[in-house]
C-alpha cells in the first residue's frame, strides 16, 4: 500500500469536479484556474465553523460534530465533513474522551432537493472511507441532508461504491502526478460550467490553427 | 465569452481614491466627488498624483480589479497586482518555450504574421474605402510587399531573421502611414516614431494608445495565469513586460494605430489641445487626454467578428481572447497560437 506524503493529498472535494468534467477538476486543481482557489475557501470555511462553541453538540446517544477535517493515508486525500453523526452502538468503535462506542455517519449538506446526481455521492462515499481508515470501522450508510425540504436521505454505502471511488481516485492521481490537463470534451454540462470561459470547450471542435492561417494568408 | 466591463480613469489631478464598503469613492479634499460600485469594474486606471488608499488597493487586487497608476502625462507608473493566481503548470511551460530558441520563433512568428497581415489590411481598406483620397498604388505596393513577407515567416525558426523581418516590415509601414491621416493634415504629420518623448503630436498619440493598450494587454496575461515579463520575441530586460509587448506586436496597428486615425480623421482631437515642453516633448491637455480616453472606452464596447473563433466579441476583449488563446496553446489544446487576424 503507497502512503502518500500529505503535501500531495488530494482534496475530496475535488472528486464531485472529477466526475462532473475531468478537465474542470484539472483546471482547478493542477491549473489552479479559480477565482478564488479551492484550498483557500476551504480553509476559511474551516475556521468560520471551528469559531462555532456548537461544533460538538451532546445529544443522548448521539454526538454530532461539524467541520471535521478527515483524511486517508492509502488514498492520499483530504477533506471536510459538514457533519459526522456518532451515534452509540455495541458494534461501535471506541472514541477519544467519550464513554461507551460509536459508529460514525457523516451527513452532507445540500442545498436545493434530492436530485439524481452521481458527483455528490461519489463525495460522500469517500468520506465515508476516510473516516473507516481514521476510526478502523466499517460505516455501511452515510446520509444526505437537503436544506430546502429539511430533510435526509439515507445512503447505502456498498462495495461497488468503494471501488468507484478507489478508481476515480486513482485516475486523479495520474493526472496530478503529470500535471496533465485533459482535452476538453464539451457536452451540455458546459452550459451550467463556471469555468466556460477559461476551458473555452469549443476550441477543439474549431479548425487547427494552421488551416486558419494558411487560408487568410492565401487569400 | 467574459465580460467586458467598465474601466474607471480618473483624470482629475489631485482626487484621492478610497475605499467605503463595496464602493470607489472619488475625493478632492473632504468632499466626495463620485462614487462607482467595486463589482461594475474591471479595471481602474488613475492620473492623479494624490493617491489611492491602502484598504481600496487591497479590495481591487482581491477582485481582479486592475489598478494602474499613470503620471499626469500619459506615461505608465505602476500597477497592482493581488496574489498569484497560481498556475505554476502554465507558467513553467511559458519558461520553458521562453528559454528555447525554436519554441519562441515559432510563437513569435505567428505574432508577427498577425502583425503584418493586419498592417496589410489596413492599407489595403484605405485603398479601397479612400481611392479618391490617397495614392493607391503606392499603398497597394507596400502591402504586396507584406503580404510578400508574411509568406517567408511561416517556416522562420530563428529568432534574428524574424526581427530582421519585422524591422523592414515596419519600415515599409510606416513610410505610408502618414498616407492615411486624411484631415487636419497642417496640423498632424508622421514622419516616423519618436517615442522618448514623442516629438510631434502623431506620436504623442500613438504613444499614449500604446501605453493603454499595454495595459489592457498585461492585466489579460494575468488574469489567464501567465506572466506577462516573459516573452518570446521580446526578451528578458527587468521590469519590461515582454510578453506582453510580443502579444500587441499584431494588435498595434489594427487596435491602437486605427484608433489614433480616427481621432484626427474624425477631428476628436484638434490642434490646439496639445502643448510643447522645453525638451520638445509634444504632450496632450487634460481636455484631449479625457476625450481620448473616452474615445478608448467607447472603442472597447464596439463589436467584432473573432476571425479564429468566429465569434461576436467587444473589441475591448480582444487581449483577452488572445491571452487565452494563447495560455491554451501552451497547455497543448492547440496545433499553434492563432493570431488575431484581422480584415
Ligand atoms: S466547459 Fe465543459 S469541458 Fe470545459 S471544464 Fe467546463 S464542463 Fe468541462
Amino acid at each position: 500500500m503507497k502512503d502518500y506524503n500529505e503535501e500531495d493529498y488530494l482534496l475530496l472535494s475535488g472528486i464531485q469536479h472529477f466526475n462532473f468534467c475531468r478537465r474542470q477538476w484539472a483546471l482547478i486543481h493542477i491549473e489552479q484556474q479559480w477565482e478564488d482557489n479551492v484550498r483557500t475557501i476551504e480553509g476559511d470555511h474551516l475556521h468560520r465553523k471551528a469559531d462555532q462553541p456548537a461544533l460538538r453538540e451532546k445529544r443522548g446517544d448521539k454526538l454530532v460534530v461539524r467541520a471535521l477535517p478527515v483524511q486517508s493515508r492509502e488514498l492520499g486525500i483530504t477533506g471536510i465533513c459538514d457533519v459526522v453523526e456518532f451515534i452509540r452502538d455495541p458494534d461501535g468503535v471506541p472514541l477519544a474522551g467519550e464513554e461507551g462506542l460509536y459508529l460514525p455517519f457523516p451527513v452532507e449538506y445540500k442545498r436545493g432537493k434530492p436530485k439524481r446526481n452521481d458527483s455528490d455521492h461519489s463525495q460522500l462515499v469517500a468520506q465515508v472511507m476516510c473516516l473507516e481508515e481514521m476510526l478502523v470501522c466499517d460505516i455501511h450508510k452515510a446520509y444526505f441532508y437537503y436544506d430546502e425540504i429539511k430533510h435526509r436521505v439515507e445512503v447505502v454505502i456498498t462495495e461497488a461504491d468503494r471501488v468507484r471511488v478507489r478508481a476515480s481516485i486513482n485516475e486523479m492521481r495520474h493526472y496530478f502526478e503529470r500535471n496533465h490537463t485533459p482535452k476538453a470534451k464539451a457536452g451540455p454540462h458546459c452550459l451550467s460550467c463556471s469555468l466556460n470561459n477559461i476551458c473555452v470547450p469549443d476550441i477543439l471542435n474549431k479548425r487547427s490553427v494552421s488551416s486558419y492561417i494558411e487560408s487568410r494568408l492565401n487569400e | 465569452m467574459k465580460k467586458l466591463l467598465n474601466t474607471l480613469f480618473v483624470t482629475l489631478p489631485d482626487t484621492y481614491l478610497a475605499l467605503d464598503g463595496e464602493n470607489i469613492v472619488v475625493k478632492q479634499e473632504e468632499e466626495i466627488l463620485a462614487r462607482y460600485p467595486l463589482h461594475n469594474l474591471e479595471a481602474v486606471c488613475t492620473f492623479s498624483y494624490a493617491g489611492v488608499s491602502p484598504a481600496l488597493m487591497g479590495a481591487c487586487a482581491s477582485r481582479n480589479v486592475s489598478l494602474t497608476f499613470m503620471t499626469r502625462t500619459g506615461r505608465f507608473l505602476a500597477r497592482v497586482i493581488g496574489e498569484d493566481r497560481g498556475n505554476v503548470v502554465l507558467r513553467k511551460e511559458q519558461y520553458r518555450i521562453s528559454d528555447n530558441e525554436e519554441r519562441s520563433a515559432r510563437v513569435a512568428r505567428n505574432m508577427i504574421t498577425g502583425k503584418l497581415y493586419n498592417n496589410k489590411w489596413i492599407l489595403e481598406r484605405a485603398t479601397r474605402d479612400y481611392a479618391l483620397r490617397v495614392d493607391v498604388e503606392r499603398l497597394k505596393k507596400v502591402a504586396n510587399s507584406l503580404g510578400e513577407t508574411m509568406k517567408l515567416l511561416r517556416e522562420v525558426e530563428q529568432l534574428d531573421i524574424l526581427r530582421g523581418l519585422e524591422g523592414s516590415a515596419a519600415v515599409q509601414y510606416n513610410s505610408v502611414f502618414d498616407d492615411l491621416i486624411l484631415q487636419q493634415k497642417e496640423s498632424f504629420y508622421f514622419y516616423g516614431r519618436s517615442r522618448r518623448p514623442p516629438l510631434d503630436k502623431v506620436n504623442a498619440l500613438l504613444s499614449f494608445a500604446y501605453t493603454l493598450l499595454a495595459n489592457d494587454m498585461k492585466s489579460a496575461l494575468e488574469s489567464v495565469g501567465l506572466d506577462a515579463y516573459v516573452g518570446f520575441l521580446h526578451r528578458d530586460r527587468p521590469g519590461r513586460a515582454s510578453l506582453a509587448l510580443d502579444m500587441m506586436e499584431e494588435l498595434r496597428g489594427v487596435y491602437a494605430d486605427r484608433f489614433v486615425l480616427s481621432l484626427i480623421n474624425k477631428k476628436v482631437v484638434n490642434d490646439k489641445g496639445f502643448y510643447i515642453k522645453e525638451n520638445l516633448a509634444v504632450i496632450m491637455d487634460d481636455d484631449t487626454r479625457k476625450k481620448v480616453l473616452k474615445a478608448w472606452q467607447d472603442r472597447k464596447q464596439d463589436k467584432i467578428m473573432h476571425p479564429y473563433l468566429n465569434e461576436k466579441i467587444p473589441w475591448g476583449l480582444v487581449p483577452y481572447t488572445q491571452a487565452l488563446l494563447l495560455a491554451r496553446y501552451i497547455r497543448g489544446d492547440l496545433d499553434e497560437y492563432p493570431p488575431f487576424l484581422w480584415k
